[in-house]
C-alpha cells in the first residue's frame, strides 16, 4: 500500500490541461452532440431514400460558395489551434491576434451562410428537402454562433491576462469545441452538397 | 511567475488522519457545509442534498402517476363505465406513461446514484457539482412544465410514444403535444448533463486503489445507462423538436402529404426508447447486485460476468428497437434479424439472474426487509424477462403487440425491475440517508402487501392480452370476456398502492422515531458505509486508499491485495478539494479544486426553462430575453475562477487560495 | 349507455385458444409452445430461488470462502438458457416463414382503409364497374387466402382479426399487405389496436366467412346500386337523408356521394353499425343518429337534431337500403 500512500511526486492542482474535468466533460458533450448531428443526417438519408420526390427538388446544389465557406471554417480552426499554441509558448500577443482572426473567419462563415440562405427562393416550409436543409444548416449555424461566443470569451479572458503557459485549460476546451463544430460542418457539407451528385 | 503561484499549481498531497472533532475535521466541515436558509437551499451543490431531492421529487411523481393509474383502474374495473370521458382517459394514460417513464423511473435512479456514487467511490463530490445541481433543477422544471397544462385539461394525450400523424397539428390542435415536445427536449438537457456528470465522475473521481474492476455494480449500471443516454437522448430530443417544427412552423418531416414519413417518427422514437428501457433498469439491477450480497453475507457471485453483461445488454439494446415496430409492415428479413437480437438480449439477463441465485445459495441470507424486496425482485425479473422472450418472437408479437400482454410485460419490467429494487434500496440506504433505521415490522408488511398486490394486479393483464384486449381503450363491452381479469387487476392495483402507502408511512414514522443507525448497520462491504450516518458534508475526512472490492469486509474475505486504509489518507483541505485519479487504475493524478455553492445552476435552469415556456407560448421577445439571461448565467458560471485555479493568480490577493 | 354486442359471444378475440385459418394457426402453436417453455423455466427458476433461500447450510466459520465455484451456476444456467433461446428463436423464425406468404396465390384482393373510427372496405375487380365499397364488414369466401391491402386516410390504425391473423399497422402514405384465410364459415371480430384517438376503443369490424356460393351471392348483391322505393314516407326520408347525411355518406345510385363516412348503399345487409359498436336494428340506428356524440364521444358523426317525423321517415328510408 505504501507506494500509493506516500506520493513522491507532486500532483498538479486544479484544472490542468487535459486533466481538467472540463476537458473530459467536453469530450462527453461532443459525443452527444455528434450523435445529434448523426441522427439529423440519418433523418435526411432516411427521408431522401423513401421519398418519391425529385431530390433535391431544385436541382443539384451549387458548390462554389459552400466550398469557399468550408475552407473559411477550416482555416478558422487552424487559427484557434495556433492561438492555443501561442499561449503555451507565452506569446500572448500572437495568441490574441490569432484568436481574433479565427473569430473574424467564423463570423465570415456565418455571414456567407446567411447570404446562402437569403439567396434561396424558398424557406423551410416549401417542401421536405427545404425542411431538412434549413433545419440541418440551422442547427449547425446555431453551434457556430455558440462557438463564436466561446471564442469571444476566450479572447476577452486572454486579453485580461487570465491565461499563461501553465493555466490555459479553458482555451484548450473551447478550442476543441470549435474544432468539433468545424468537423461537423464537413459532414453537413458532404451530405447536403456532395451526396446529391452521387445519385 | 512567483514561487507562491507555483506552489498553488503543484503540490504533494498531505497524508494524515482527521478523526471527528479534530481541527482538520472541523475545518473540512466549515469548507464544505452549505449555509442554512433559503440561500443555501438554492445554491447548494452537495451531491447528497441533490440526490435526496431527486429521490423525493421522483417519488412525488410516482405518487402522481400512481393516482392516475388508480383512476384508470376504476374506469376499467367494470365494462361500460362512464367515470371518465375518452379525452380524460387519453390524458391520464399519456401522463401516467410520461410520468412513470420519464419523471420517475430514471430520476429516482439518478437520485440513488447522485447520493451514493461519491460515497461508494470515496470522493468528496461528483466531478461537476454545479452541473449536478443544474441537472436537478432542469428535471424539476421540466416536470412542472410537462404538468403545467394538466389542470387546464390540455395535457399530452396521444400516448407516451406519441405517434405521428395523430400528434400532427391536423389531428391535435391544442397545446397538448407542444407541451410534451418541448418538455421532453428540456428534460433531455437535464438527463444529458446528468449523464455526462456520471461518466466523468467514474473516470476521474474514484479513490486511489479503486481500479475499474473494484467499483460496485450500481456504478457499472449507472455508467452504462449514462453512456447510453448520451447516445440516445439526442435522437428523441431531435424527434420532438422536428415534431414541434412540423406543428408550429409547417415543416414536413412527418407530413405525409408533402413526402414526410410517419415511420421516421417510430424509428427515431424507438432508437431512443429501447435503450432508455435498459437505462431505467440497469442501475436498479445494480442496486440489487450490490445490496443483495450484503444480506447473503458473501460477495456477489460473478462480479465480472455481471458487470460485462450489464454493458452487453446495453450494447445489444441499441440493436433491438425494431421489435417495437414488428407490425409496421417491414420486410420479414429485417424482422427476423431484430427478432433474433431481441432474444439474444435475454442472455446477459440470464447471467445476472443466475449470479443472484448463486449468491443466495452460497451465502447465508438474513431475511431483513431490503432482502425481501431484492429476492422478490428476482422472481419478478424472471417473469418480465420471460414474457419479453414471448413478445420477441415475431409471429407471436403480431398477436401480442399493442395488447394488454405488452402492458403486463412492461409493468413487470418497470415495476418489478425498477420499483422493487428502488423501494428495497430505500430500506437499505435509509439509515445512511437519515441516520435512522426503518421499521422492520412495517417493512415486512409493506413488502408482502406490495408483492401480492403487484402480482394480483399485473399478472391478470397477461391473460387480458391473450384474450385480445387492446391497449389504451377507455372502456370495453361486457361480452368480450375481459370482465373478470380487469376486476382482479383493479383490485390488485389498489392493494399494491396500499403496500406502497405502508412504505411511505414507514418512511415518515422512521424519520422521526426510527432507531438511531450506526455507521454500518447492515455490516455491508462497500465504502459508503465507512462514513457516519448521515455522512458529513465533506463525505470522507480523508480520501481513503482501497485495496479490494469489499473494503469493509477485509476481515472476512481475503482478496489477496492487502488492506485498505480508511482512517489514514489524503487530507486535501486547502479549499474544497478532492483527488482526481487515472481512468483505469485509479492512481492519483491531480488535486481537483471543487466549486463553492453557486446560484448559477438555479438561474440557468430557471431561465432555460423559461426559454421553453416562451417557445410554447410563441412569446418570442420573452424567449430572446431568456436566452440572453441563460447565456449570462452560463458565462458567469464559466468565468475562470482563481479559487478553482482556472486562471493565473496574477497578484496574490487576500481572498485567493485559502491558507490557514 | 351500454354498448350492445350481438349474441352471447365469449371473448371473440381470444387468439390464444382459437384460430380458424392457416395465417394464425402456426402462431397459435408457437404461442402454446412458448407459453409452456416459459412457464416451465419460471417454475424451475422459482424452485431454485426458494431452495437457495431455505436449503441447509454448513456451520458458519466466520470466514467467507470466495472460491466456492459459484461461477458454475452462471456457466450452467446461462448455457442452458442460451441453448433454449436458440431453439426458440429458430422455431419463431420458422413460424414467421410459414405465415409470411399464403400457401397459394390469393383468390381475392381487397383494400381496407382506416378512418377515425371505422373501416372502409373496397372490393376490386378487373372490370372497374364491378368494384364496390362497403364498411366495417368484410365478407370473404371460406378456404382460400385473401390478400388485404391496408391504407389509412388519417392517422395510424392497426388491422387485427386475431383468430385469423396477426395485426398490421395502417400507415398513411404506405400500403401494407397482409393475408388471411378462414377455413370455417363464421363471423370473426377484429379491432383496431393502434391508439388512434378518442374512439380507438370503438373501432371494430367483422369478417364474415361464407361458403363460396354465399359469398358470390353477397358480392353480386353488393355490386348493385341501391334500389329505392317511391312510397311517399320513403321519399320524405330520402329528402331528410339528402339534406342532413349526404355530405358525408354515400348511397350508390343516388345523389348522395359523401366520402367521409361509411357507404350506406346496402346498410341493411350489415350486422353492426358505428364501427362495430351497435347491432344494426332500426331502434339502434335511431339512437345512433340522435345521440352519436353521447354514445361515441368525439366521433366524426354529429348528434343529429331531427323532429320525430323526420326521424321516422329517415328510419323508414334507411330500412329500404338492403
Amino acid at each position: 500500500m505504501s507506494e500509493v500512500m506516500q506520493l513522491d511526486r507532486p500532483l498538479p492542482v486544479g484544472s490542468e490541461g487535459k486533466r481538467a474535468g472540463g476537458w473530459w466533460g467536453l469530450l462527453a458533450l461532443i459525443v452527444t452532440e455528434g450523435a445529434l448531428f448523426g441522427y439529423l443526417l440519418f433523418s435526411y438519408f432516411y427521408l431522401a431514400s423513401q421519398t418519391q420526390q425529385h431530390w433535391p427538388p431544385e436541382g443539384l446544389p451549387p458548390l462554389g460558395i459552400a466550398s469557399l465557406n468550408t475552407v473559411i471554417l477550416l482555416a478558422s480552426s487552424g487559427f484557434v489551434w495556433a492561438s492555443e499554441r501561442c499561449i503555451r509558448r507565452r506569446q500572448l500577443q500572437w495568441s490574441l491576434a490569432s484568436m481574433a482572426v479565427a473569430i473574424l473567419l467564423g463570423a465570415g462563415f456565418v455571414l456567407i451562410q446567411f447570404r446562402e440562405w437569403s439567396h434561396k427562393s424558398y424557406d423551410m416550409t416549401t417542401n421536405l428537402y427545404d425542411s431538412l436543409y434549413f433545419t440541418i444548416t440551422g442547427f449547425h449555424l446555431l453551434h457556430v454562433a455558440v462557438g463564436l461566443v466561446i471564442l469571444l470569451l476566450l479572447l476577452l479572458w486572454t486579453a485580461l491576462g487570465y491565461f499563461d503557459d501553465r493555466r490555459y485549460a479553458a482555451v484548450t476546451i473551447g478550442g476543441v469545441y470549435w474544432h468539433f463544430v468545424d468537423v461537423v460542418w464537413l459532414f453537413v457539407f458532404t451530405t447536403l452538397y456532395l451526396t446529391p451528385y452521387l445519385f | 511567475m512567483t514561487d507562491s503561484a507555483d506552489s498553488s499549481l503543484i503540490r504533494v498531497p498531505e497524508v494524515g488522519c482527521a478523526p471527528r472533532g479534530s481541527d482538520a475535521e472541523i475545518r473540512l466541515a466549515s469548507l464544505w457545509e452549505t449555509p442554512p436558509g433559503w440561500r443555501g437551499w438554492l445554491s447548494t451543490v452537495d451531491h447528497k442534498t441533490i440526490g435526496l431531492r431527486y429521490l423525493v421529487t421522483a417519488f412525488l411523481f410516482l405518487l402522481l402517476g400512481g393516482i392516475e393509474a388508480l383512476i384508470m383502474r376504476l374506469q376499467l374495473a367494470r365494462p361500460d363505465q362512464t367515470l371518465l370521458t375518452p379525452e380524460q382517459y387519453s390524458q391520464l394514460f399519456t401522463m401516467h406513461g410520461v410520468t412513470m417513464i420519464f419523471l420517475y423511473a430514471l430520476p429516482v435512479l439518478s437520485g440513488f446514484s447522485n447520493y451514493l456514487w461519491p460515497l461508494m467511490l470515496g470522493s468528496r463530490d461528483m466531478a461537476f457539482p454545479r452541473l449536478n445541481a443544474l441537472s436537478y433543477w432542469l428535471f424539476l422544471f421540466a416536470g412542472l412544465f410537462l404538468y403545467a397544462s394538466f389542470p387546464l385539461g390540455q395535457a399530452p394525450n396521444d400516448g407516451w410514444f406519441n405517434y405521428v400523424p395523430l400528434t400532427d397539428r391536423l389531428y391535435n390542435t391544442g397545446p397538448n403535444i407542444d407541451v410534451y415536445a418541448l418538455g421532453m427536449v428540456l428534460l433531455g438537457i437535464s438527463t444529458t448533463v446528468g449523464s455526462i456528470n456520471f461518466i466523468v465522475t467514474l473516470f476521474r473521481m474514484r479513490t486511489p486503489g479503486m481500479s475499474i474492476d473494484r467499483v460496485p455494480i450500481l456504478v457499472w449500471g449507472t455508467l452504462t445507462a449514462s453512456v447510453a443516454n448520451v447516445f440516445a437522448i439526442p435522437v428523441v430530443s431531435l424527434a420532438f423538436f422536428m415534431l414541434w417544427l412540423d406543428r408550429q412552423f409547417g415543416t414536413h418531416f412527418f407530413d405525409v402529404v408533402n413526402g414526410g414519413k410517419p415511420l421516421l417518427w417510430q424509428h427515431l422514437f424507438w432508437m431512443f426508447g429501447h435503450p432508455w428501457v435498459y437505462a431505467v433498469v440497469l442501475p436498479a439491477m445494480g442496486i440489487v447486485s450490490d445490496a443483495l450480497p450484503t444480506f447473503c453475507r458473501r460477495p456477489l457471485v460473478g462480479y465480472a460476468p455481471v458487470a460485462l453483461s450489464t454493458m452487453a445488454t446495453m450494447l445489444l439494446g441499441f440493436g433491438v428497437w425494431i421489435h417495437h415496430m414488428f407490425a409496421t409492415g417491414l420486410p420479414s428479413l429485417a424482422l427476423s434479424f431484430f427478432g433474433a437480437t431481441s432474444m439474444v438480449i435475454s442472455i446477459p439477463s440470464a447471467v445476472a439472474v443466475f449470479a443472484w441465485i448463486a449468491t443466495i445459495w452460497l451465502g447465508r441470507p438474513v431475511f431483513n426487509t431490503p432482502f425481501l424486496f431484492f429476492a422478490g425482485f428476482v422472481l419478478l425479473f424472471v417473469i418480465g424477462g420471460l414474457s419479453g422472450v414471448m413478445v420477441a418472437a415475431v409471429p407471436l408479437d403480431f398477436q401480442l403487440n399493442e395488447t394488454y400482454f405488452v402492458v403486463a410485460h412492461l409493468h413487470y419490467v418497470l415495476l418489478g425491475i425498477n420499483v422493487f429494487p428502488v423501494v428495497g434500496g430505500i430500506y437499505y440506504w435509509f439509515p445512511k440517508f437519515f441516520g435512522r433505521m426503518m421499521s422492520e415490522t412495517l417493512g415486512k408488511w409493506s413488502f408482502w402487501v406490495m408483492f401480492i398486490g403487484f402480482n394480483a394486479g399485473f399478472f391478470p393483464m397477461h391473460i387480458a392480452g391473450l384474450l385480445g384486449m387492446p391497449r389504451r381503450i377507455y372502456t370495453y363491452a361486457p361480452n368480450m370476456g375481459w370482465n373478470t381479469v380487469n376486476l382482479i387487476t383493479s383490485v390488485g392495483a389498489f392493494v399494491f398502492a396500499a403496500g406502497l402507502l405502508l412504505f411511505l408511512v414507514n418512511v415518515v414514522v422512521s424519520l422521526r422515531r426510527g432507531a438511531l443507525a450506526a455507521e454500518n448497520p447492515w455490516a455491508a462491504p462497500t465504502l459508503e458505509w465507512a462514513t457516519p450516518s448521515p455522512p458529513p458534508a465533506y463525505n470522507f475526512a480523508v480520501i481513503p486508499i482501497i485495496a479490494s472490492r469489499h473494503p469493509l469486509w477485509e476481515d472476512w474475505v481475503d482478496e489477496g491485495y492487502g488492506r485498505s486504509s480508511l482512517e489514514t489518507g489524503y487530507l486535501l483541505m486547502e479549499g474544497r478539494e478532492t483527488l482526481g485519479t487515472t481512468p483505469l487504475d485509479a492512481r492519483p493524478d491531480v488535486i481537483l479544486k471543487m466549486p463553492d455553492d453557486s446560484y448559477a445552476p438555479f438561474f440557468l435552469g430557471l431561465f432555460s426553462s423559461l426559454v421553453f415556456a416562451g417557445m410554447l407560448l410563441h412569446a418570442w421577445d420573452f424567449t430572446g430575453l431568456m436566452v440572453m439571461a441563460s447565456s449570462l448565467s452560463l458565462i458567469a458560471w464559466l468565468w475562470p475562477s482563481k479559487a478553482l485555479a482556472q486562471r493565473v493568480p496574477a497578484i496574490k490577493t487576500d481572498k485567493g487560495v485559502a491558507h490557514v | 349507455m351500454s354498448i350492445a354486442l350481438p349474441e352471447e359471444e365469449i371473448a371473440p378475440l381470444n387468439y390464444f385458444l382459437h384460430s380458424y385459418g392457416p395465417a394464425s394457426t402456426p402462431t397459435l402453436h408457437l404461442g402454446w409452445v412458448f407459453a409452456s417453455i416459459v412457464a416451465m423455466v419460471f417454475l424451475i427458476v422459482a424452485a431454485l430461488l426458494i431452495a437457495a433461500l431455505v436449503h441447509k447450510r454448513q456451520p458458519d466459520t466466520g470466514k467467507i470462502d470466495n472460491d466456492d465455484n459459484g461461477l458454475r451456476w452462471i456457466y450452467i444456467g446461462t448455457g442452458i438458457s442460451t441453448f433454449l433461446l436458440f431453439g426458440m428463436a429458430v422455431y419463431a423464425l420458422l413460424t414467421l416463414n410459414a405465415i409470411t406468404k399464403p400457401p397459394q396465390p390469393p383468390a381475392l384482393t381487397l383494400t381496407i382503409t382506416g378512418y377515425d373510427w371505422w373501416w372502409k372496405v373496397e372490393y376490386e375487380h378487373d372490370d372497374p364497374r364491378l368494384n364496390f365499397v362497403t364498411a366495417n364488414e368484410i365478407h370473404i369466401p371460406v378456404g382460400v387466402p385473401v390478400l388485404v391491402k391496408l391504407k389509412s386516410a388519417d392517422v395510424i390504425h392497426a388491422f387485427w382479426v386475431p383468430v385469423l391473423a396477426g395485426k398490421t399497422q395502417m400507415i398513411p402514405g404506405l400500403i401494407n399487405r397482409q393475408w388471411l384465410q378462414a377455413d370455417i364459415p363464421g363471423i370473426y371480430r377484429g379491432e383496431c389496436t393502434q391508439y388512434c384517438g378518442l374512439q380507438h376503443a370503438h373501432m371494430a369490424l367483422e369478417v364474415v366467412a361464407q361458403s363460396p356460393a354465399e359469398f358470390r351471392q353477397w358480392q353480386a348483391a353488393q355490386r348493385k346500386p341501391a334500389v329505392l322505393s317511391s312510397a311517399s314516407d320513403i321519399d320524405a326520408g330520402r329528402k331528410t337523408f339528402m339534406d342532413h347525411c349526404s355530405g358525408c355518406h354515400s348511397i350508390r345510385g343516388t345523389e348522395a356521394v359523401g366520402a367521409h363516412a361509411p357507404d350506406l348503399t346496402h346498410l341493411k345487409s350489415r350486422r353492426l353499425i358505428a364501427g362495430g359498436t351497435f347491432v344494426n336494428t332500426p331502434e339502434q340506428q335511431k339512437q345512433w343518429i340522435a345521440h352519436a356524440q353521447e354514445l361515441k364521444p368525439g366521433a366524426r358523426m354529429p348528434s343529429m337534431v331531427l323532429s320525430p317525423a323526420e326521424m321516422a321517415s329517415l328510419s323508414a328510408f334507411l330500412s329500404t337500403l338492403d
